[in-house]
């Protein structure tokens, strides 16, 4: 589904430049719930930003389901991450003047779906993140577990191949982190392959595959066992 | 344009952003209201000086004469000039093609009129036909000195409607009454009433020719008055009457022994270049208003560009929101273009119609001196609407554009 092969990104700022991914080589099958863990700094927001076409890499290849993801413009770019991304992000980035459903459906208007087509998916979304009767709030009178489960529902509306969550449970409390968890769980039983950033350490046990960064390169990537989030005691 | 999809979506954001729309929208409308009301006003004063020079016949020449100034050709200073019946014939036969209306002044001093036992203490003017019109007088009964009462030297008066009123109470008709000047009666066979206003109504009027013979006037004429042809445009009017005026002036100086640097023996006072001057000013006054107006449009376009900038900018982190979720950067510009431009026809419409409103109700009951029915033309509004309009999306554009193009992941990091 992801291939990457010797990635290379650097910042530059001012005079000096900052090397922060220093050849990636990395693929993740279709199905997978990989959790890229590092210490702060590592580069695991760079990667995750790449592999969702927000940043270019100087160099290195990118495979997106068979697709070679080059020359990017912004065009472009838009195209496939309407098409082939989800994303969902530690800050939410729910548009604060939309509702709950208008902000699930946002992602089809610009996949062209009718309005009355548009309603009906976020609303089916909403259900399977357990918030139907959230559907007419706004972010404001949502609280942070909620919001990021409206998010995901955004993400999945598009029926995207692959979701990327940057430190999804980032800004929440542990049990609503676990809720979180299960949803994305439940998302990835049906198929879908996710990739999700994070540095808690018992996040990345719920996910089936843990990938270490650190200075810049892979030094650890393993198979774990999935410790169901369902299973911890409420 | 006609994308019911992005029409919608333009609808929620309006709806959801209300006082940033009311903001955008009253610059906008402000803007439009101010232009039309100041060129309203504008137009206003130049009806009003117009119609204030519509009480006398816009080209009028008049001649009054003065004692000399200076010696000239061995004569002395100090003599008197007067104006004879063979001046005026000759002016009228050299200048027949120019002149429209004529007529000369004879001025009956030393005579006092009476209607029955009192004593009407107006002046007598002895005038042709064509005074009438030179001074824009109207008739409100009966009629003007003609041409058959010059020839037949005939005895008969015209008086004003201020006589009429002061001397003939209780709705007395003076139609055919007898004014006994010095002595002698004389027909009322009209009563005239001066557009100019009561000072002119100071006055009546007896034939010419009546005023020199009976009154010992021999051939002697006070003034001459005259009006041109209309010409074709105001400009050569103006150009016309001018060397009229010089060229009669020539004429009298020569044939009286004048000097022509003699700046007080005779005088040609000419309407139309007073009426230049005027005619300048209502000029320099709308040109004033049309810099009012289009200053403040730029104020507005400025204020538009302003809010744009403002909007756009808090508006990054969706637009990278909404890039992360698929949309190209022209379908961003287009969203963004298309609110501006939405929200500035809206309000410039608004604007236009509220100030047009305005003008055409209160416009008409404006009574102050130099300012009549202010009213703009409706093409000229219309088109400041379009050039809002036309600024705002220009002023949303780059804005816009460079919003969009910014990396997504930039835009999304914007607080
Ligand atoms: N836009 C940028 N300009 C310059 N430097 C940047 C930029 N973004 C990230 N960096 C730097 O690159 C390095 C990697 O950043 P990155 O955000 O990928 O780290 P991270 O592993 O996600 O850390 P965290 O766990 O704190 O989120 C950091 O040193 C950061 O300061
Ligand atoms: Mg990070």
């Amino acid at each position: 589904m992801i291939e990457i092969k010797n990635l290379h990104k650097s910042y530059k700022m001012g005079s000096n430049s900052l090397h922060v991914l220093k050849g990636i080589n990395f693929s993740v099958e279709e199905g997978e719930l990989v959790a890229i863990m590092g210490s702060s700094g590592s580069g695991k927001s760079t990667l995750l930003n790449i592999l969702g076409m927000l940043d270019e890499a100087d160099s290195g290849e990118y495979t997106l389901d068979g697709v070679p993801i080059k020359n990017l413009n912004e065009t472009k770019a838009a195209n496939y991450r309407n098409k082939f991304l989800g994303f969902v992000f530690q800050s939410f980035n729910l548009i604060n003047y939309k509702t709950a459903m208008e902000n699930v459906a946002l992602p089809l208007y610009y996949q062209r779906v009718a309005r009355k087509e548009r309603e009906k998916k976020a609303l089916m979304y909403l259900e399977r993140v357990g918030l139907k009767e959230w559907a007419t709030h706004l972010p404001s009178e949502l609280s942070g577990g909620q919001k990021q489960r409206v998010a995901i529902a955004r993400a999945m509306a598009a029926e995207p191949k692959v979701l990327l969550a940057d430190e999804p449970t980032g800004a929440l409390d542990s049990k609503t982190s676990l809720e979180v968890m299960e949803l994305i769980q439940k998302i990835n039983d049906d198929g879908n392959t996710i990739l999700i950033v994070t540095h808690e350490a018992d996040i990345a046990q719920m996910c089936k595959r843990i990938v270490h960064l650190k200075d810049g390169v892979i030094v650890e990537d393993k198979k774990v066992k999935q410790v169901r989030a369902s299973s911890y005691v409420q | 344009m006609f994308d019911i999809e992005r029409w919608q979506e333009i609808f929620d954001t309006i709806r959801k952003n209300k006082l940033r729309t009311f903001l955008t929208g009253l610059s906008v409308a402000s803007g439009i209201f101010i232009l039309v009301i100041l060129l309203g006003f504008g137009q206003g004063m130049q009806n009003g000086i117009a119609k204030e020079f519509a009480a006398d016949a816009s080209n009028r020449i008049w001649v009054w004469t003065q004692v000399t100034t200076k010696e000239y050709k061995g004569l002395n200073p100090g003599r008197r000039i007067e104006l004879k019946n063979e001046n005026y014939d000759y002016v009228n036969s050299r200048f027949s093609d120019n002149l429209d209306k004529k007529s000369p002044v004879y001025r009956v001093r030393d005579v006092s009129v009476n209607y029955g036992k009192e004593t009407i203490g107006y002046s007598i003017q002895g005038v042709s036909s064509g005074f009438q019109f030179i001074e824009n007088q109207f008739l409100s009964q009966g009629r003007f000195i003609n041409q058959s009462d010059e020839e037949s030297v005939a005895k008969v008066i015209v008086i004003s409607n201020k006589i009429k009123r002061e001397y003939f109470k209780n709705g007395e008709d003076p139609m055919g009454e007898y004014l006994d000047l010095s002595g002698i009666k004389f027909k009322i066979i009209g009563v005239f009433g001066d557009v100019g206003g009561e000072r002119e109504e100071d006055r009546m009027f007896i034939p010419i020719t009546t005023a020199q013979r009976v009154f010992n006037g021999a051939n002697q004429v006070n003034n001459l008055s005259y009006t041109l042809q209309p010409a074709e445009s105001f400009e050569q009017a103006v150009v016309e009457s001018m060397q009229f005026s010089q060229e009669l002036k020539s004429y009298l100086q020569e044939v009286h022994s004048v000097a022509p640097d003699d700046g007080s023996a005779i005088n040609v006072y000419n309407t139309l270049e007073n009426a230049k001057r005027f005619y300048g000013l209502t000029g320099n006054i709308k040109f004033f208003f049309w810099f009012v107006g289009i200053c403040t449009i730029i104020a507005g376009v400025v204020g538009v560009s302003n809010i744009m900038l403002i909007v756009v900018k808090e508006r990054t982190r969706e637009i990278g929101i909404r890039k992360a979720l698929g949309a190209k950067p022209i379908s961003i510009v287009g969203m963004i273009l298309h609110e501006a431009i939405f929200v500035t026809a809206i309000s410039g419409f608004s604007g236009l119609v509220f100030s047009m409103a305005l003008l055409e109700l209160v416009g008409p009951l404006i009574e102050v001196d130099y300012i009549l029915n202010p009213s703009v033309n409706f093409n000229v509004a219309l088109s400041t609407v379009f050039v809002l309009i036309l600024a705002g999306a220009l002023a949303g554009f780059f804005p816009a554009w460079r919003a969009a193009h910014i990396h997504t992941i930039d835009a999304l990091r914007d607080q």
